[in-house]
């Protein structure tokens, strides 16, 4: 018998050596056709759209800090940052998973539609706006304007937020554990029901985080701007 | 969209490096503002009887000692000159607003970047690495600098338009962003004697600043009135001779990283311009929050 030595299950990048474009190809069209299911990234040193637009089920892992759009739209992958991410982290992502180990900068998670977004560190401003059914976890606190109308999908916060969370929500929900600054306009707080604390459970268990559930509030829509009221306030 | 870059040494001994360390940070902010670049630079001051002042003479040709010559003939006082291409900082213990006037009317091609006893201020369009190569940025020494790189959105591309802007002395100010409201804010300031010299936006608010650090304000206060003064978004980072200070608008469009350690701090519109920095690794990165003030000394 042939001495058949096995495939790398993985292979590396390194962006200090391999450029951007060599990389989001090989993810695009050569990951899944090499039986390659793992690949580490070395040096992003802040390079923007980093494992961006994935399209298959791979575990991509990137050791460093990441610019704008590391992990946008994506479908199927699970991709960690083991650092901080910029702007726009795993903004549109459809399915999947995306795991940033530090901080994420403004935008995080914005329009996703599906899939889980795990940051442990602190989000800033305008995470989860617009979200459209995907889940957003922040272990840290949310900058102001947090899930800014949100149509769908859920953000557990365990920290604080600053202003504004939940402006305009549509049907997202939103679970904090700390303090709010102030909610957006016709968000509001409710009572945490069973199955809210089931979701909450459920996405803290996936985030790897320990808190109890019975700690978070839920927010969630007062449905007051659903229908236009041509004399509200008297202002128009 | 433009780049920003900050960097204040806290150990002495990384003066000389201080260009050095930061090229990369403004080569690295190129994609962000590809069409002019400028630095402002704070070196060890100058005698209390001394000022620097920055010149630039663009396109336009400059003999620097025949231009010495007739400075030292009409103002009589020791004067030094260093010169690189159409750059030139003149040491000078004349009156330095006199000399600045006189400048306008003798050599009206010269322009006069900024005056101080520390500050040293570089500007001119191009690609960022080629202005940093043009004036020997690498060779810069000092505790703290203030960069920019331009793409520009509210007003021309010129050196005039570019940053750092300038007003009073040792004072600069460098911005990501954009303001809606800089007329309004010069149409208060004019008839106060305060003269612009672009219609750009950032001017506007540079001479904001300036105005109220004349009036007793420290550069915290100052920069508190104008969250409600200046109206738009933006990154400001400025520099006096003692100080680098860095604060977001309310929304915080427009990012920042700081990059802190026991020998330096580094700012930079993203953390790409930071990565090659020495123990970047150690460092603590963050993000400045809106409407927050962060400031160090030297």
């Amino acid at each position: 018998m042939a001495n058949l030595s096995p495939l790398p299950a993985s292979r590396e990048f390194d962006l200090a050596r391999d450029s951007l474009r060599d990389l989001n190809l090989y993810l695009h069209r050569h990951a899944v056709g090499e039986g390659i299911s793992r690949i580490e990234v070395r040096n992003p040193a802040g390079a923007h759209s980093v494992a961006c637009g994935l399209d298959a089920q791979l575990d991509v892992q990137i050791h460093g800090h990441v610019g704008y759009y590391a992990a946008g739209m994506n479908k199927h992958a699970s991709v960690t940052v083991h650092g901080n991410a910029g702007p726009g982290a795993a903004e549109n992502m459809m399915s999947g998973r995306v795991h940033v180990k530090g901080f994420a900068s403004t935008a995080a998670g914005a329009s996703a539609h599906g899939g889980l977004l795990i940051i442990e560190g602190d989000a800033s401003l305008r995470c989860g706006i617009s979200l459209k059914g995907g889940d957003i976890v922040v272990g840290g606190s949310v900058g102001s304007f947090s899930a800014f109308m949100a149509q769908a999908g859920r953000m557990v916060i365990c920290g604080d937020a600053e202003d504004a969370l939940g402006d305009s929500l549509y049907e997202a929900v939103i679970y904090v554990r700390g303090k709010v600054r102030s909610l957006g306009a016709d968000a509001r707080v409710e009572p945490m029901a069973a199955a809210d604390r089931a979701a909450v459970k459920q996405l803290l268990s996936l985030a790897g985080l320990a808190y109890d559930p019975a700690e978070f509030k839920r927010i969630a829509s007062a449905k007051s701007l659903y229908h236009w009221h041509a004399d509200a306030d008297q202002e128009y | 969209m433009c780049g920003i870059v900050g960097l204040l040494v806290k150990n002495e001994a990384l003066r000389p490096q201080l260009g050095a360390l930061m090229v990369p940070m403004l080569v690295g902010m190129t994609e962000r503002g590809p069409d002019s670049a400028g630095l402002a630079v704070y070196t060890a001051p100058v005698s209390a009887r001394h000022h620097k002042l920055s010149l630039y003479s663009g396109e336009n040709a400059v003999d620097w000692p025949e231009l010495l010559a007739s400075v030292a003939a009409r103002f009589g006082h020791a004067h030094e000159i260093s010169t690189h291409g159409n750059h030139a900082v003149l040491t000078t213990a004349a009156d330095p607003g006199m000399l600045a006037g006189w400048l306008g009317v003798s050599a009206p091609t010269i322009a006069v970047l900024s005056v101080g006893r520390s500050i040293d201020l570089y500007k001119d369009v191009g690609a960022p690495a080629d202005i940093a190569e043009r004036y020997a940025f690498g060779a810069l020494q000092g505790s703290h600098l203030v960069g920019h790189t331009r793409m520009a959105t509210e007003s021309a591309v010129t050196p005039a338009h570019a940053h750092p802007f300038t007003a009073g002395r040792d004072f600069c100010l460098v911005h990501n962003g954009s303001l809606s409201n800089p007329h309004l804010v010069r149409k208060r300031l004019e008839p106060l004697g305060i003269e612009f010299e672009t219609d750009n936006d950032t001017e506007a608010a540079c001479r904001f600043f300036e105005w109220r650090l004349r009036e007793g304000d420290d550069l915290k206060t100052a920069v508190e009135r104008g969250f409600s003064e200046l109206d738009g978004f933006y990154t400001f980072l400025m520099g006096t001779d003692r100080e680098l200070l860095i604060v977001r608008d309310a929304f915080a469009c427009k990012p920042a990283v700081i990059a802190e350690t026991d020998e330096y701090v580094a700012i930079a519109s993203e953390f790409r311009s930071l990565a090659h920095l020495p123990h970047i690794s150690h460092a603590t990165l963050f993000e400045p929050k809106p409407e927050e003030i962060y400031s160090w000394r030297i």
